[in-house]
């Protein structure tokens, strides 16, 4: 089980909603990948187009944990406000903290995740920050009384894959809240090697909805997150430099 | 009257006194729509006591998909 605050959930996979080619893709993929906690963004609604149909509505939203972001927040202050405005729909407690720093990476700006944690956590959100993947940021954030961490394994969208296993394993050591490896999964191996590393989730978004198959990567993604906790569980032998027979050595009938 | 709707002016009939009127004049009562009058976020329960006066700055928010 996966453990976030208040919330129990047996999925391990937590999934974007942006950039599906359609909503009847985006349902079915959603369904598939038997994901329990959705992300999405807080934007202006357009008054004057309000008759075209919202993600939500297609979604049946009683099923699941939501998980709304900050992204498009450049300051703590902006990242707070929306996320007292997501709150403010009577819908979720949960809030994913996305303050970008860098247009061009989209990394997120350390100061402002740390100072826009620290003050959701006073006004009783459940915060799970996504952060890079620095491992003295992730304890600080976890001292904080951040609810998880979610440090990128690469660029967000990029499909880079995990270009830092080292620092995620060393923040998924020393974490005592669950780690989720958020950004920069591309396939389901990059999915499964973060399992492996221990992580307790995965958040993905453009790794599926981007895929040829939405539907289908979906279904790849869930098995691949299962595959890589059950490996992480069962405990993988350590690597050698030689060959080691897993055949007899006694008893050949030849020679 | 005018109100500020998301950063426009928006000239709105006279019947539209509350947050709740305003809502109903755009068709999103039924949405999932969150509301902020000047600033301040509105809890649900209060659209309907929330009262509109010409020149208000109002943005109207709600969820799109994303990561």
């Amino acid at each position: 089980m996966l453990k976030i605050g208040p919330y129990q959930f047996s999925s391990r996979l937590l999934l974007g909603t942006g950039k599906y080619p359609n909503f009847d893709v985006q349902k079915k993929a959603v369904d598939v990948s038997e994901t329990e906690i959705l992300t999405f963004s807080v934007r202006r609604m357009n008054i004057f187009e309000a008759s075209q149909p919202n993600f939500l509505e297609k979604l049946d939203v009683e099923k699941y944990t939501l998980l709304p972001n900050t992204a498009g927040a450049k300051t703590a202050e902006e990242a707070v406000r929306t996320a007292k405005l997501a709150k403010a729909s009577g819908l979720c407690d949960m809030i994913k903290v996305e303050v970008i720093g860098c247009q061009k990476t989209l990394l997120p700006d350390p100061v402002e995740t740390l100072k826009a944690s620290e003050e959701l956590i006073k006004e009783g959100f459940i915060v799970l920050p996504y952060t890079s993947d620095d491992v003295l940021l992730a304890r600080r954030l976890e001292e904080l009384g951040c609810h998880a961490i979610m440090p990128g394994a690469s660029p967000i969208g990029s499909g880079q894959g995990i270009i830092n296993p080292l620092n995620l394993s060393f923040i998924i050591e020393q974490s005592n809240v669950p780690v989720i490896v958020d950004a920069g999964i591309g396939s389901p191996s990059d999915a499964a090697i973060a399992m492996e590393l221990g992580a307790d989730g995965v958040l993905l978004n453009t790794a599926v909805s981007g895929a040829k198959d939405p539907v289908k990567m979906a279904e790849a993604m869930k098995l691949s997150i299962q595959a890589g906790r059950l490996g992480y569980e069962a405990g993988r032998i350590p690597k050698k430099r030689y060959a080691t027979a897993s055949s007899p050595v006694e008893g050949l009938s030849i020679g | 009257m005018e109100l500020v709707i998301n950063g426009d002016k928006v000239e709105v009939p006279s019947t539209v006194e509350t947050v709740t009127n305003l809502l109903q004049n755009f068709e999103v009562d039924q949405k999932v729509v969150i509301v902020e009058l000047n600033g301040t976020i509105l809890e649900k329960k209060s659209h309907q006591e929330s009262r509109l006066s010409d020149g208000d700055r109002i943005e109207l928010v709600h969820f799109v998909g994303g990561g």
